[in-house]
């Protein structure tokens, strides 16, 4: 292997073998060019290496340290997991499209410098949006141009901002920075565009569940976990992310709780487990961070296995909507079973994953007497159980019986849902195997009376609520439905306002229109008046007017020149 | 895709209503013990509201029942037909 080699080539590499291969030869590929890629970046030395002299700056394509391995490595195990979830699938677009978008995530997060990092960050945009068009649908078409756009400003701002910078400190080096400078603001706003601020969040919600089955778990595991690290490595400590991360956490589950397909569910689910992270990054000590970053970690695990399970759903019943499912433990009680895994690491139950990384972040906010956001994060916690804890499996799987019958998911999906449920254990029982990975030593304990007994107070009386809420009948229904989000400003309101304007200028037009109608028309009349057939400037004269016209004319010029 | 299958036809556990009530008396007990043993446990807190008895019980309950009851109302101002952007 070469020395300095960024993993991303290997991933590369193999997008560009896969069309040439069919079958086992592409299944070996599929899962082998993942752990090639651990292998080899396990074996890279911690240090820059990979540098370029470019254009008097020194772009960086490999950068290890604490941060960037734990985000690249975690990169590489999902990468694995979603080969296997994808095997089955006989699609080489799909296959090419998520090597590439691994492969550019890892680039991105080995990155050094900003430029290196624009390249990768627009790679994984451009790469991912085919597995929304894979779909090859009208509606997915639509929904990835949309996607695209906006991946493609999040970028623009990226290398706007790294341009500026460059301009002010001489250097492209991508390191913490502070917000202040119009350079500084641009990358900020590129960072939360991709990692779905508040009324920047929309395209998650709206491009996600187009995808297809394994393309949405692609996209999930990647972009905005890419975006954390992004704001953990640039805007750590950033006491402004404090409350966008607390808004993050609490706004998208009330549109969780009466969404119908249950993969944009989890997309809003998706939201609010990012503004656990961002606010980890803006508390900015040593707890918040370790507690951020594991939380990505586990995040990419068990949101991963809930998108795996819906799509598994999706997969054999042809439908993710909770209206239509219902009773499905009875047709796959594999699924099921991994899908009430990831449903209690999400809910953070001890011992499973989320228990141990989302604890950290409310210790840490806590510890620095956030009282208010701390019980935002308590009431967001709250409502992750009640939407992806409950809602998730209980309308896919039990519920009322939807009479839907099928075949449990593909074995090689099976095998990557087992994988990730295990690891998701793995972590709740053992955290120290995720601890010691960390960026800074750690010193929570995650297992102690308090946390233990409060988390299970907490949980079990949002089971309450639920249950009595439900057999109350005020629990609204899953209805075949669209919610308005802020995708209306851009789907419904600018198109229509276009619409009006231009029915507006057309009117405008018709009355200018009207007015230069008339205008010309009274040009028109002068010229006929002056030029036409009897004008003044039209007659025929004799030539001996002509001449007189000469000899008056010289008479003036003989009068003038004596004069 | 779809199809019958013998072995998932029958009439599964959770089939029988009282097999569900079952589990909600379960739930019922244990949210019981947790509060009780809220009261004998020594716990330490960061708040002083964290300190009142039952905190994490009534603020995971009232918080979800507020979470529902806002959402079903914001559902007035924001539900569409489902091909309402078709």
């Amino acid at each position: 292997m070469i020395e300095g080699m960024t993993p991303a080539a290997i991933f590369f590499a193999g997008a560009v073998l896969i069309p040439f291969l069919r079958d086992w030869p592409r299944k070996i590929v599929l899962l082998g060019i993942p752990m090639l890629g651990l292998a080899h970046l396990l074996a890279l030395n911690p240090m820059d290496a990979g540098a370029i002299e470019f254009l008097d700056y020194r772009l960086v394509t490999v950068r290890i340290d604490a941060l960037s391995l734990i985000f690249a490595g975690i990169f590489h195990i999902a990468a694995f997991i979603l080969a296997l979830y994808s095997l089955h699938v006989r699609d080489t677009m799909q296959h090419v499209a998520m090597l590439v978008t691994a492969g550019a995530a890892i680039g991105a997060a080995l990155a050094g410098d900003l430029i290196t990092l624009f390249v990768f960050w627009e790679l994984t945009a451009i790469a991912s949006v085919f597995l929304i068009w894979a779909r090859r649908t009208e509606r997915s078409y639509a929904a990835g141009m949309r996607y695209l756009l906006i991946q493609m400003a999040s970028g623009l701002l990226l290398l706007f901002g790294a341009i500026l910078l460059a301009r002010e400190t001489g250097s492209v080096e991508f390191t913490q920075m502070q917000l202040g400078s119009v350079a500084t603001w641009a990358i900020f706003l590129g960072f939360g565009i991709k990692c779905a601020f508040p009324l920047l969040h929309n395209w998650l919600q709206d491009a996600y569940p187009e995808a297809t089955v394994t393309g949405t778990v692609v996209l999930g595991s990647f972009t905005t976990k890419l975006a954390i690290y992004a704001l953990a490595r640039g805007f750590a400590g950033e006491s402004l992310l404090i409350p966008i991360g607390a808004l993050m956490t609490a706004f998208p589950i009330f549109y969780a709780v009466i969404e119908n397909d249950l993969r944009r569910v989890l997309a809003y689910s998706l939201n609010n487990q990012l503004g656990f992270m961002v606010v980890g990054v803006g508390l900015g000590t040593d707890m918040a961070i370790n507690g951020a970053v594991a939380h990505a970690v586990n995040n990419i695990l068990f949101k991963g296995l809930l998108f795996m399970s819906m799509g598994a759903v999706l997969l054999r019943t042809g439908t993710a909507k909770g209206s239509e499912l219902g009773g499905l433990y009875k047709s796959m009680p594999w699924t099921t079973g991994f899908c009430l895994v990831g449903a209690a690491s999400i809910s953070a139950f001890p011992l499973f994953a989320g228990f141990v990384s989302k604890g950290m972040i409310l210790a840490a906010a806590a510890e620095q007497g956030h009282w208010f956001v701390w019980l935002v994060l308590l009431f967001a916690s709250a409502g992750v159980f009640h939407h992806s804890g409950i809602k998730i499996p209980y309308f896919a799987f039990f519920a009322h019986d939807s009479g839907i019958r099928c075949r449990e998911a593909p074995v090689n999906m099976l095998a990557a849902m087992g994988l990730v449920a295990g690891l998701c254990i793995l972590i709740g029982v053992y955290p120290d195997a995720l601890y010691r990975m960390l960026p800074h030593a750690v010193s929570y304990v995650p297992y102690t009376v308090d946390h233990v007994v409060t988390q299970i107070q907490l949980l079990l009386f949002s089971a309450l609520a639920f249950t009595l809420l439900m057999r109350t009948g005020v629990y609204p229904p899953e209805l075949r439905s669209t919610n308005l989000d802020l995708d209306w400003l851009y789907r419904r309101f600018v198109p229509r306002g276009a619409a009006l304007v231009e029915r507006w200028s057309d009117a405008l037009f018709a009355i200018v229109g009207h007015a230069g109608d008339m205008m010309m028309r009274r040009v028109l009349h002068l010229v006929f008046h002056l030029h036409g057939p009897q004008g003044v400037l039209a007659r025929t004269s004799p030539i001996g007017v002509a001449l007189l016209w000469v000899a008056v004319l010289l008479v003036a010029a003989l009068f003038l020149y004596y004069l | 895709m779809l199809m019958r299958d013998k072995h998932s036809d029958g009439k599964r556990w959770l089939d029988r209503p009282e097999n569900v009530n079952r589990i909600i008396y379960v739930l019922f007990g244990a949210c019981a013990v947790f509060v009780l043993l809220d009261l004998v446990l020594p716990r330490h807190s960061t708040f002083f509201f964290e300190a009142w008895p039952g905190f994490y019980a009534w603020f995971g309950f009232f918080g979800c029942v507020v979470l529902v009851v806002a959402a079903k109302l914001m559902r007035r101002a924001l539900m569409r037909p489902e091909d309402y952007y078709d």
